[in-house]
């Protein structure tokens, strides 16, 4: 039962931080490879503050988020010329940079060994500490940032980054200043990342740079190009169905020394064959 | 009732990577008036309208009821001006509706929005039966209408049409002028309209400006540049 509870806990931190590649990247239009270094400010954000100062997780929920938002504001500005694939290599460029700061400052990050012991969440004298506690925790912050996220579809403002996605220079004739909705939507994404962040640093107890890779930020491209790119719904099926694939995979038998090899041929070939008849994917608006 | 001037070119000069398309274009548009743009594929009209806008750079001075300008399309879209582009640029996957609503961005007001959107269903019959559908499923026609109402949506002073009938058929073409004029007449808006179709846009102009190698050639009423040679010389590039 444990086994069900730990895969549905990822399944819905992966279901956050894909809620939050949709808003950047599906509603928006933006190609950000960002979504990992803020996954991994949020979830460095909480290692450090409960490692360093015994800061409670909870704490690290309303504080992460923000720091995540300052960074993406920062990051947001300084790459607001670029568009398309120039911003995707704008953002590779970030989550590399990232990638070297928390591998090369030891004192504060742990470096290449990262950090260990990080706390579970404690509200009220009551520890997280169980899966099935945890699970509750997890799919209480995934329903928040999917209410956040289906809110602002439903609004104006969701509207409007619809339409930046469709033709921005469009929405301009109507004097939409369009690089503040953009910001707006990176800054937005980056903080709800973080809120997963937190949770999978106080879930999993350890964290190191490796979590926090590009394949990190492909797997989250993979989640909403399968879902189907611009939908809430198709964000939330293809982080489900991404992170179930490949433990169910575990079990169909394979020879061992082969076993992890045709896990990922399988579920590439998956990905192949959606895109080859399905391009806009299980549930999806648009095409990439 | 002389009519008030609303927006004076004057010797305006503007292009594209540092070449000028248009040479020292001075023209007038008085409210509620309809003015065309004409001349044959590289003569610089729709140019002149993105100068107006502020989509480019020009030297020379644009006047807005009497005073100076600096375009942009904040400021424009804030004093009354609206600009509805060539190839319709409808949003394809928000419905009518929406594309409508998305129209009154400088109103500020959410229920100022909906009610006007609401308005100009009334305006545009067809567009009402289709609110709730994706854009992107209307015919060329009505992706136009559904532009020009966009357009309508900050009720503007002027509006800014640039080849609203291209790729339409003829009787598509014959309605959008109608529409075009019965927003003139019940709006008061004034009009500027770059038009290949010159048949059907000439009857209902008050006025016509005829460019050529980005320069104005000549001018006059509507009626009068219909009767008169000016058009033939330009087209068959004898100007």
């Amino acid at each position: 039962m444990e086994y069900i509870f730990h895969i549905f806990i990822l399944i819905f931190i992966y279901g956050i931080l894909a809620i939050a590649q949709n808003l950047v990247m599906g509603s928006t239009g933006l190609l950000t490879l960002g979504g990992a270094a803020f996954y991994g400010i949020g979830a460095y954000t909480a290692a450090i503050l409960a490692t360093k100062f015994g800061v409670n997780i909870f704490a690290s929920l309303a504080l992460a988020p923000i720091l995540a938002g300052i960074i993406a504001c920062v990051v947001g500005v300084s790459f607001a010329r670029f568009r398309d694939d120039y911003f995707m290599l704008a953002t590779l460029g970030f989550l590399m940079i990232f990638h070297t700061v928390v591998r090369n400052w030891e004192e504060l990050t742990g470096g290449a060994y990262g950090i260990a012991g990080i706390s579970k969440p404690e509200l009220f004298n009551f520890t997280f500490q169980t899966p099935a506690s945890f699970l509750l925790l997890a799919l209480a912050i995934f329903l928040l940032t999917l209410g956040i996220s289906y809110r602002i579809s439903r609004s104006s403002f969701g509207r409007v980054l619809n339409a930046i996605r469709e033709d921005e220079d469009a929405l301009k004739i109507f004097g939409y200043k369009t690089s503040s909705y953009k910001l707006l939507a990176f800054t937005l994404g980056a903080s709800l990342s973080a809120c997963a962040g937190v949770l999978f640093a106080s879930y999993i107890t350890f964290i190191d740079s490796n979590f926090f890779t590009i394949n990190e930020s492909l797997l989250l491209w993979s989640m909403i190009i399968l879902g189907g790119i611009g939908r809430n719904r198709g964000a939330v099926v293809g982080a489900f169905i991404l992170i179930i694939v490949p433990e169910f995979l575990r079990f169909v038998g394979f020879p061992t020394e082969f076993a992890g090899l045709l896990r990922q041929f399988i579920y590439g070939s998956l990905l192949v064959l959606l895109m080859l008849f399905r391009p806009n994917g299980i549930l999806g608006k648009y095409k990439l | 009732m002389k009519k008030e001037l609303l927006l004076e070119l004057k010797n305006v000069s503007a292009g594209y990577s540092g070449q000028n398309v248009i040479h020292d274009i001075s023209l007038l548009i008085d409210e509620a008036e309809i003015v065309a743009l004409m001349g044959p594929n590289g003569a610089g009209k729709s140019t002149i309208l993105k100068a107006i806008f502020g989509f480019i750079t020009h030297t020379g001075s644009i006047l807005y009821e009497g005073e100076k300008i600096y375009p942009s399309p904040q400021n424009l879209v804030k004093m009354g001006v609206a600009f509805v582009p060539q190839g319709r640029r409808v949003f394809a996957n928000l419905t009518v509706k929406e594309n409508i609503e998305i129209g009154g961005f400088s109103l500020n007001d959410e229920i100022e929005c909906i009610r006007r959107a609401e308005h100009l269903m009334h305006l545009f019959p067809i567009l009402s039966t289709k609110q709730n559908e994706y854009a992107g499923a209307l015919s060329g026609g009505q992706q136009q209408l559904l532009s020009i109402a966009r357009g309508l949506m900050t009720q503007p002073k002027l509006l800014l049409l640039d080849e609203p009938t291209l790729g339409l058929s003829p009787k598509v073409v014959k309605e959008i002028f109608k529409t075009i004029k019965d927003i003139n007449e019940d709006q008061k808006t004034a009009i500027l309209v770059v038009e290949h179709n010159l048949h059907s846009l000439l009857p209902i102009t008050d006025r016509a400006y005829v460019l050529a190698h980005g320069k104005i050639v000549a001018s006059d009423t509507g009626g009068a540049i219909a009767g008169s040679d000016i058009l033939e010389q330009v087209f068959m590039g004898k100007i």
